[in-house]
This record gives structure tokens, sequence and C-alpha cells, in this order.
């Protein structure tokens, strides 16, 4: 479904992606996984078109990514969570829905689309009216996730979910995101959290400096010892 | 009272004119934080599309403010080559390089104008014929009560555009975060182009307000009202629609009253006052949130 190869993409001088390759089978989770600056958001930017690569191809269902807007990616069926949220503040929770809908005209499909998100995230629908920078983080988590849905995406690339939430919000963040793959969307994961990563994924990348240093099935990678030391703190 | 109504419908009349031309400051800087310092020269180049097809329209025997239709298009071309050419190679170096640019698109259009249409100023034909009517005592032109209408009907207009539409609210989510409004699928240059195009054909309706009321075009009409609908924009709140009018309309009303009731040479000292006054207590505009950004 998604295929990155030998993806270049430098920040002036420094080289923050050396050449990786990985590849997301439909129907799959797939989580990239590393510490900070390891290059896990500059990957997602590259494939979402916010960030240009230097080279290397990444194709989407045989077409080339980086030859289309970054704005035609939700037609093409590819959402984005950013990390950090990246909900819009200064509008409600239904405004920054309907944008999650902006490239779908039909207004009724739209309002079909928002009552199952709003079935998905009940508190969302509570707090429809009230500006998206007033929420607390998990629920701008869940707007932020809900107005990707609303793009009615095959593929999700979800970046850093867990990141600031509290233990509770990070077990609800991640049980959502296997509803969301329960539901037939392919999820693409970066996490530092590894260890509830690899719960719930197919296969794994394991990404240090740019490049990628292990990969294999989420549950082999549990059991591998170097990653136990590194990033499961055992 | 005969003078103090006479005073009060100038004043709003000018005040509609600033707020329409403040409307447009706003809308650009909502959503670029940047301040088009050319924008006034859009009212120049409205007046004197309006001064070269009004005679057009009223030869083929329609109202010569028809002429504004024409001025409406002229000026949203122009507007979005201004941005296309000119700002956007240098969005993302900088405010500074921004306003040098602005500046320099105001002396560039002033100039070409000056070479276009000559340096003599220009008279426009009658624009309204309506009668003046008499209120208590007050002579009193039914084409300022037009001004005023149609400078509140376009900015409730806009208000219901950018909070109803889908373009519209684009439009608001552009700024807020330019990464996630890519995300989501709104093409964010070609959302700012549009911003353009509207600030830019709201300018050619206040150049048809403006030459109803003052009817003569000079090549550098733009950036006296640029200057005076810029001081009304940051005054009710830059970035803000219903500052723009309120700013507009406050700007004009201090205008006529100063020049009627206190001295007519001490207008624009006493606006200046004001806006000094009103940005030591609240930085952001009388409508603004205090978020700190100063313009």
């Amino acid at each position: 479904m998604l295929e990155v190869k030998d993806l270049v993409v430098n920040y002036g001088a420094v080289e923050a992606l050396k050449g990786i390759s990985f590849t997301i089978e439909k129907g799959e989770i797939v989580t990239l996984i590393g510490a900070n600056g390891a290059g896990k958001t500059t990957t997602m930017h590259t494939i979402s078109g916010l960030v240009r690569a230097k080279s290397g191809s990444i194709t989407y269902n045989g077409e080339d990514l980086l030859k289309i807007r970054p704005s035609k990616l939700i037609e093409k069926g590819i959402a984005h969570v950013p990390e950090g949220r990246h909900v819009f503040p200064e509008m409600t929770v239904d405004e920054n829905l309907d944008m999650g809908a902006y490239s779908c005209k039909d207004k009724k499909a739209v309002e079909a689309i928002r009552d199952d998100v709003f079935e998905k995230f009940p508190r969302l629908r509570e707090r429809r009216r009230q500006l998206a920078g007033t929420l607390s983080g998990g629920e701008q988590q869940m707007l932020a996730v809900g107005r990707a849905l609303m793009g009615q995406p095959s593929i999700i690339l979800m970046d850093e979910p867990s990141m600031g939430l509290s233990p509770i919000l990070v077990e609800e963040v991640f049980s959502i995101i296997e509803e969301i793959h329960k539901a037939g969307i392919t999820v693409m994961l970066n996490e530092q959290n590894a260890r509830m990563a690899l719960a719930i994924a197919d296969r794994a990348y394991v990404l240090e400096t740019g490049k990628i240093t292990i990969s294999g099935k989420a549950s082999d990678l549990m059991q591998d010892e170097r990653i136990r030391k590194a990033y499961l703190g055992q | 009272m005969s003078i103090f109504l006479q005073a009060l419908i100038n004043g709003l009349n000018q005040g509609a004119i600033y707020a329409l031309i403040a409307l447009g400051y706003t809308m650009v800087y909502g959503i670029l934080r940047m301040i088009n310092f050319a924008h006034g020269d859009f009212i120049m180049v409205g007046a004197y599309t309006i001064f070269y097809t009004a005679p057009i329209m009223v030869s083929y025997g329609m109202p010569a403010w028809m002429a504004v239709l024409i001025a409406v298009v002229v000026c949203a071309i122009v507007g979005v080559l201004v941005e296309r050419i000119a700002y956007k190679p240098v969005r993302g170096s900088g405010s500074i390089s921004a306003l040098i640019t602005a500046l320099a698109m105001s002396l560039f259009l002033e100039n070409l104008a000056m070479v276009l249409f000559g340096p003599n100023p220009k008279t426009v034909l009658k624009i309204f014929k309506l009668p003046m009517i008499t209120i208590l005592g007050a002579k009193i032109q039914m084409k300022y009560l037009l001004t005023l209408g149609i400078g509140i009907a376009i900015m409730i207009l806009m208000n219901v555009f950018v909070h109803a539409t889908r373009i519209g609210k684009a439009m608001r989510a552009v700024p807020q975060d330019k990464e996630a409004a890519t995300i989501v699928g709104i093409d964010v240059d070609r959302i700012i182009t549009l911003t353009f195009a509207i600030g830019c054909a709201l300018a050619a309706v206040a150049a048809l307000m403006y030459v109803s009321t003052y009817p003569r075009c000079t090549t550098d009409m733009g950036s006296m009202m640029g200057i005076k609908a810029f001081i009304a924009a940051v005054l009710g709140g830059i970035g803000i629609i219903p500052g723009a009018m309120l700013g507009g309309i406050i700007v004009g009303l201090i205008e006529i009253f100063v020049k009627i009731y206190l001295a007519p040479g001490w207008y624009e000292a006493i606006t200046y006052g004001i806006l000094i006054v009103v940005l030591l207590i609240k930085p952001s505009g009388i409508l603004g949130k205090n978020t700190g950004v100063k313009v």
C-alpha cells in the first residue's frame, strides 16, 4: 500500500534521514519506534508532503507521492494526526471536524461521518461548541484523531499520540487505535512508548539517528534482546 | 441639533469608507500576519477604473454605479497579481521583508498610475442620483446613508462568510495552524490568494463610495486613505472583522466632528492622538484579545 524507498531528507546541512526503506501493507498496524530525534516525525512529514525529500521515493498504491500537492493527500485517503495534536485552537470542536472533511463537499455525507466520530468520542459531542484551545490534552488528542477520521482515510498516520498524556489516557488512545484498525483503516504509528506500540502493532521498524536498524514482526521484536535493553527497559 | 445630525451622518459616511478599506487590511493581516501597506492604493486602482468605465456604463444606458462591478474584478486581479509576483516570493523570509515589499508595491502602483493616467487629477462623473432629504432641519445626502448601509451589509456578510462557509472557515484555519490546514486538505496558497482577491474587491467598493462623495481621482489618493484605514483597523483590533468596522466608524466620526466643532486643521492630530492613547491602554485594539502581539 505504502512503500518508502531509500528516503533521504536533509535539514540544511543535517541529514535527518539517511536512506530509509520500509513498507506498509493494507490492513496492518506498522509502528516506527525510536528515541527523540531519530527521525520518526521527519519520516511522517515527508510522507505528508510537509517536508521535502532530497532523494528516494514514496509510492502509495503505485502512485508517486512526492509529485502530489500535500493538500491533495487526504483525497487519496491518507490522513495525518500530527505530533502535538495541532487542532485549530480558535475554532470550535465542530468547526475542527468540518475542516477535517474539507475536501468533501457533500454536506449530508459530512454529517453522517460526524455522527460516527461522535459515536466513537462522546466527549467531543458534549463539547462540540467549545473552542478546541480550551480542551484538555486528552480531548485535543481525540479531536485530532476525529478530525483525521472526518477525511474518511484508508491509512492514518499517527505521530506520537500518547505524548504528554496520563497513563489512563494512553491506554484509551491505544484502544482507539485498535478500534480504528478494526474498522479497516491501515495505521502507521510513530511511538516512543515502545511497549504499548509493539503490543498492538503487526510489524515494527526501529529508527536510530536516521537509519532503520532493526525490523520485523512486533511479537518477535518484543523478545529481541537489543530492544528489550534499549526500549523496554528490561 | 441640525449641525450635529449632519455631522453625524457625514462622519458615518466617511467612517464606512474607512471601514471597508480597513476590512481589507484586517483580512490580509488575519491570514498572513502581514500589513499590506499597498492596500490603500487599491482604492486608487478602483477609483481610476470607475473613472474610465462609468461613462461607458452610462453610454449603454446603465447606471453609473455599475462601473463598480468592473472595478471589483480589476482590483481583485491586480491584488492577486501583486500577491503572486511580489509577496509570495518573500513569504517566510520575515515580517520586515514583507513590510518593505509592501511599501515598494505601494510606490510602484502609484508611479505606474502616474505613467498610465498622467499627473492631473480626474473628475469622476456623478455616481448616484439621489435626493437630499431634510430631517430635523439637517440636510442629509441620501447617498451617505446608502454608503453606511452598504458598509454595514458587507461587514455582516463577511462575518457570516468566515463563520458559516467551508472556504470562510478555511480562511480562519490557515493562520491558526498552516501545517494542520495542509494536512486536512486546505490548499494554503489558494486560500491566501483568495483572501487578497476579496480584500482588494472590497477596496473597489470603498473606491465607489469615495468617488461618490469626493468625485476626484489622484494617483496618491490611496496612501492617505490607506493610513487612515490602517489606523482604523489597529484601533478596532487588527485581524477582527467587527473591529475594522468599529475602528473605521470611530475614525470617520472623529474627523468630521473635530473639523466642525473644534478646528479643521487638527483632525489628523487628534485621530493619531486617540490611536496612541488606545494602544497605550489596550495594545491589541478595542475589540482585540490581549495576546501580546504588536503590529
